[in-house]
């Protein structure tokens, strides 16, 4: 498992994946903050913005960690998938899988070293963004309590995980990279309509999310440990589901 | 003892059967050269063999293990696609040294050994850069290279100088001959001088049955036609002393491209007698006279156009 979770991490930083999440985190980390104070500054400089700015109430902290929130699942999602989605079938595709495999290399160090090296750069990324988030929203609003902070990113890596799991998944299942961007992004469209349903959406990521939001900001609020449970019971189903198909393949 | 033992092995691809109960045997420590037609099963079965993919039905066993049911054959195999792929981001000294890595050989004799076989393959220079930037043939090499990482006792090779050049060729051939005796190495190929030049066995399948398993040198004269080849100075004469010979009741077929007669004969005694005394009373100056020597690659035409006509009882 060592060998192939080196292999994997050395890809990670060679084909730059670990700069991308890394820079794209830090940017929403910086950012997010920054946006949230000066939005009704910037709406004031659009033609007819005055009017609008003044129904906008003056920008708090929870506009700070909506916006880190909102910014950081939309993108970490989509980066979750695109790396995800290749990583098992284009090494099917190009044959670079059957090159290892013909070695004394298990199948299942093969899968999950994937989904492990993809978790090390998004905590990277993660880490680069809470920090920035933090101290930005420290200079331009209030102190965030640390715990809760942690808490919320901690959360974030789950829900990443997630969308990296069934990417890995829709990865597994296909031998070209199109087909298995099909199926992730079909995965995603499915958890997305599953969510709609309100009952679901406090037992899947949103109410992750929601937990998330209230832990950072020291508020209240009931811990959503059923969605906790509910994701991380997909990601290790999608994962075990992945090494079993991928076990009874020919590759 | 068997380095390889197939029984009966089948392998569908939808409607098409790529196996179809394929049986034989590979002695130990022998170069084989596994011969067929595009399509004939070759790369199937060495897929079933290296565990890539599983059969329909049948049983394998390699090195005495059971595929399929030993993990432990990975350890005792070095395998080379026919088309080696590698991380192209890898340099060809890293992806050695994955390899090795993944053959749990522990530094310095990891080192030592990719140095080695970077020398073996010719890349001691291009090892310090990326294998995405490597020729086919330098792919191929390092793949060969790969195989050999922990001097497996059972080499299993698809094409190994397909997209060599006729340098890079004859030194892969070479190092392949030079491991008679201390592996057993398996060697599918369409490139039948090869198998001519290197292979002590060989066998030839067709629509996924074997179709004869000898001797390289008992199979062509097993399957070898009896030919005399005549060449002579007047070229002039040679359509009529032609003419002549295919009256002969010991000749069979008669070919004159101008220059040669070649002659397949019945019965080659008589015919190594009489060709000549013809060619002498029909005033023609012979300069050279042979019996041909029938190449492999007759063999592999006549055996796979006879089909089933050809087949060990």
């Amino acid at each position: 498992m060592m060998t192939a979770l080196t292999k994997e991490w050395l890809e990670q930083r060679r084909t730059h994946r670990l700069l991308i999440v890394s820079l794209v985190f830090l940017l929403f980390g910086l950012t997010s903050p920054l946006l949230a104070k000066f939005t009704p500054e910037m709406i004031k400089m659009i033609p007819g913005g005055e009017q609008i700015s003044l129904i906008i109430p003056p920008p708090t902290v929870i506009d700070a960690v909506t916006q880190y929130l909102k910014n950081m699942t939309q993108f970490g999602m989509i980066l979750a998938v695109l790396m995800g989605m290749g990583m098992v079938s284009q090494e099917k595709d190009k044959g670079t899988a059957a090159m290892v495999l013909a070695k004394p290399l298990s199948r299942t160090a093969f899968i999950l070293a994937k989904p492990a090296a993809l978790a090390i750069t998004f905590l990277i990324g993660t880490a680069l963004a809470a920090v920035a988030g933090y101290y930005y929203t420290l200079l331009l609003f209030e102190t965030l309590p640390v715990g809760g902070w942690l808490a919320l990113n901690g959360l974030l890596l789950v829900y990443f995980g997630v969308y990296a799991a069934l990417a890995v998944l829709a990865s597994t299942l296909n031998r070209s990279s199109l087909s298995s961007g099909l199926t992730a992004f079909g995965f995603v469209i499915l958890l997305v309509l599953i969510e709609i349903i309100p009952a679901a959406k406090d037992l899947l990521t949103g109410g992750l999310l929601g937990w998330a939001g209230n832990l950072a900001l020291g508020a209240g609020g009931e811990p959503a440990w059923g969605a906790l449970a509910v994701c991380l019971g997909l990601i290790v189903a999608a994962l075990t589901a992945s090494v079993l198909i991928f076990r009874r393949q020919e590759i | 003892m068997n380095a390889i033992q197939i029984e009966r092995l089948t392998k569908s691809f939808g409607k098409f059967r790529a196996l179809n109960g394929l049986s034989l045997t590979v002695e130990a420590g022998t170069v084989f050269g596994f011969l067929g037609p595009n399509g004939a099963g070759k790369t199937t079965t060495l897929r079933i063999l290296t565990g890539l993919a599983h059969a329909d039905g049948g049983q394998a066993w390699v090195d005495g293990l059971e595929v399929g049911k030993s993990a432990e054959i990975p350890s005792r195999i070095g395998y080379l696609p026919e088309d080696p792929a590698f991380y192209a981001w890898m340099t060809g000294i890293e992806a050695l040294d994955n390899l090795c890595q993944i053959h749990r050989i522990a530094n310095p004799e990891r080192k030592r050994r990719v140095s080695e076989l970077l020398e073996l393959a010719g890349l001691t220079e291009a090892g310090k850069r990326r294998v995405g930037g490597y020729s086919r043939g330098m792919k191929q090499r390092l793949g060969l290279a790969q195989a050999l990482i922990h001097r497996p006792q059972v080499l299993l090779l698809d094409e190994p100088a397909s997209a060599l050049d006729p340098a890079g060729r004859k030194e892969v051939l070479s190092l392949i001959e030079g491991l008679r005796g201390q592996c057993t190495v398996f060697m599918s190929t369409h490139i039948l001088a090869d198998v001519e030049r290197i292979c002590d066995t060989v066998a030839i399948i067709d629509h996924g049955q074997l179709i004869i398993n000898a001797q390289r040198d008992a199979l062509i004269t097993r399957y070898a036609i009896p030919t005399l080849a005549l060449e002579v100075d007047g070229v002039d004469q040679l359509a009529g002393l032609a003419a002549e010979v295919r009256q002969m009741t010991w000749s069979k077929a008669v070919e004159d491209d101008g220059r040669r007669l070649t002659v397949t004969v019945n019965d080659l005694a008589t015919a190594q007698r009489e060709l000549l005394k013809l060619a002498v009373a029909a005033g023609l100056v012979v300069t050279h006279y042979e019996q041909v020597k029938p190449s492999l690659e007759d063999v592999f035409l006549r055996i796979v156009e006879n089909g089933k006509e050809a087949r060990p009882s």
